[in-house]
């Protein structure tokens, strides 16, 4: 039986694994919950899983709570997510953004002052501005709000917002003045309906101008900053387990399929290897320490010293 | 069977089925004391004058702002709307039903009317917001794919049955004196309805109407899935609002952690909703007793 808990944006992924894990190998049991990577840590670090899904790197004060009950873990990424910044099909005036007029948007000092499109950009229509996006207990609202405004959670309160990302599919493509953001995956299974918005961060050296979400520059580290590596973290307690050590070696082998499968963006071969490796000489500790740069790309954190 | 053995089964009965009766009577009890309980929690932190006049809520963001008012408009909007939708149509309905209809009609249509409040509400919200919507789309410009206009008119219909069937019933109860009185004065039919019955069953109908706004008020799955969830103080049906109702459900359906004030601001909005339609429920049984009253 094996206990995994966590992220409900990389439970689509774990889950497929799972399933697939669970026909291959006999006998074995799996259970995936979506507590969110919060909750997902504290069961974690409290001996309760195997394995945490987390949709962003685990937390100095998490690693501490980890080390105080005596469980040292293995970070491994399993994916890329991008989030998509959409608009309404007829929606003309939007060619890109950038992360300027993201961010007055989206601020706090932006509730209940930025109302309409010509407030953000001049020569855009005067009309209503219809915002969308993912609740407050969604981990992509927690990374939009840290890359876009500079701050994690900070975020004006007037927008339509929910944790259902069907929902917020269903409002921008039927609403001619809105803008929303969610996970790739679902502008993916909805292009019909969506228009994606490139996105300029400013920064030449990582592309140049307005880059639209796409599985590749998800994966070359172009779709700056709104593109994030996803993790599956392992207890080495639990690793000493020869199932848990099989579902683990199963996820990195087969799960680059599955991952594109569910709508996600599977890292390179290389990458996956790499990885295998760690999990092998059970490098423990994680690779984002405090303050870590974002822009850096995993291959290249992958073969840093960890931070304790 | 002896008579003591008889008596002592007769008390058994009689204790549980007062067992039963208390049942739903400590529950309601239960519901209201943790309603007052997180209420009570809730303005400790935030003044009731903030809370009850405040223009603007976020109190899942950033900027925690209190005011009620957007929801409340939010709830306003979407029962007006029904309300402007439910009221005539259900009026004249009573009216066709009990002054018009023949017999063999009234036998067919009741029931259908009946029929419509079984429709479960989550499939009048889909309804609304993947058969209404789109339609009125063609019809508005500027409808937005969230908006109060289309659950109202959805609402509209589904509380009809319900002002039909009171008013109805309302209309049925006017003594047929009255209405031989004003034929013999020389009154049409539809003199004597409008003139005569309809305002001798005005206390009903009200009461019918004003339980058809606390249910309108009250009303959860409709607005959730087609009204958006954007808290706006505002009057426009043709944007994304947010009621009291589908504010609760959208915190309830998220991982808020017990005991924090967002998760109390629930119980403050679910106080509001029942102290709202408790009055109104109230006004409708005053006026119901009235009814009875003048024709007994």
């Amino acid at each position: 039986m094996i206990a995994i808990d966590g992220s409900s944006t990389v439970f689509p992924i774990t889950e497929a694994v799972a399933e697939e894990f669970q026909l291959v190998s006999s006998g074995a049991r799996v259970t995936v919950g979506i507590s969110g990577t919060g909750g997902g840590f504290s069961k974690f670090c409290a001996g309760e899983t195997d394995l945490s899904n987390a949709s962003r790197p685990i937390k100095p004060v998490e690693v501490a709570a980890c080390q105080a009950a005596g469980i040292d873990f293995v970070e491994l990424p399993v994916a890329y997510d991008g989030i998509a910044v959409v608009v309404h099909p007829s929606n003309d005036w939007v060619d890109a953004l950038t992360i300027d007029d993201l961010k007055r948007m989206w601020e706090p000092a932006a509730q209940g002052t930025v109302a309409r499109w010509e407030q953000v950009r001049t020569g855009w229509p005067e009309t209503e501005l219809h915002l969308f996006g993912p609740g407050a207990d969604s981990g992509t609202f927690d990374y939009f709000t840290d890359v876009i405004v500079g701050d994690e959670g900070a975020s004006r309160g007037d927008f339509t917002s929910s944790e259902d990302d069907n929902v917020l599919v269903q409002g921008v493509s039927t609403d001619e003045l809105a803008l929303g953001f969610f996970g790739y995956a679902y502008y993916e299974e909805n292009r019909d309906r969506l228009r994606l918005v490139p996105v300029d961060d400013g920064d030449d050296t990582n592309g140049a101008g307005p880059i639209a979400a796409s599985p590749d520059t998800v994966r070359d580290g172009t779709y700056r900053p709104l593109s994030r590596p996803v993790f599956v973290y392992v207890s080495t307690a639990s690793l000493a387990r020869p199932e848990v050590a099989a579902f683990v070696d199963f996820y990195l082998d087969q799960g680059a399929d599955l991952v594109r499968e569910v709508g996600y963006v599977p890292l390179s071969p290389n990458e996956y290897e790499l990885i295998a490796g760690r999990v092998e000489a059970r490098v423990t500790g994680s690779m984002f320490g405090e303050g870590q740069d974002a822009g850096v790309t995993l291959a290249e954190l992958l073969v840093q010293p960890t931070h304790p | 069977m002896s008579v003591s053995s008889r008596g002592r089964l007769e008390r058994a009965i009689e204790h549980l089925l007062f067992a039963c009766a208390s049942v739903s009577i400590l529950v309601t009890i239960g519901i209201l004391s943790v309603l007052v309980f997180e209420t009570v929690q809730f303005f400790r932190t935030v003044s009731p004058i903030e809370f009850l006049f405040g223009t603007t809520w976020t109190p899942l963001f950033f900027d925690k702002q209190f005011g009620v008012l957007p929801l409340v408009a939010g709830t306003v909007l979407v029962s007006s709307v029904a309300m402007a939708v439910a009221l005539p149509a259900g009026l004249l309905t009573a009216i066709y039903l009990s002054e018009y209809a023949p017999t063999s009609v009234r036998r067919v249509v009741k029931p259908v009317l009946e029929v419509l409040a079984g429709v479960p509400t989550v499939v009048y919200g889909y309804f609304a917001l993947l058969f209404v919507t789109p339609l009125l789309q063609q019809l508005v410009p500027g409808l937005a794919g969230f908006n109060a206009l289309s659950p109202g008119l959805v609402m509209g219909i589904m509380i009809l049955p319900m002002v039909s069937s009171l008013s109805e019933d309302a209309l049925h109860s006017v003594p047929s004196g009255l209405r031989e009185a004003a034929y013999a004065l020389g009154a049409t039919r539809a003199q004597a309805t409008v003139r005569v019955v309809v305002p001798a069953a005005f206390s009903g109908i009200s009461a019918a109407a004003i339980l058809a706004v606390s249910r309108a008020i009250g009303e959860t799955m409709i607005v959730t899935i087609a009204a958006g969830q954007q808290p706006r103080l505002t009057g426009n049906p043709l944007v994304p609002i947010e009621t009291m109702t589908a504010y609760i459900v959208q915190v309830s359906l998220g991982d808020t952690p017990a005991g924090t004030i967002e998760y109390q601001t629930i119980f403050a909005v679910g106080m509001l909703l029942f102290v709202s339609t408790f009055a109104l429920n109230m006004v409708s049984q005053w006026l119901r007793e009235r009814l009875r009253e003048e024709y007994s």
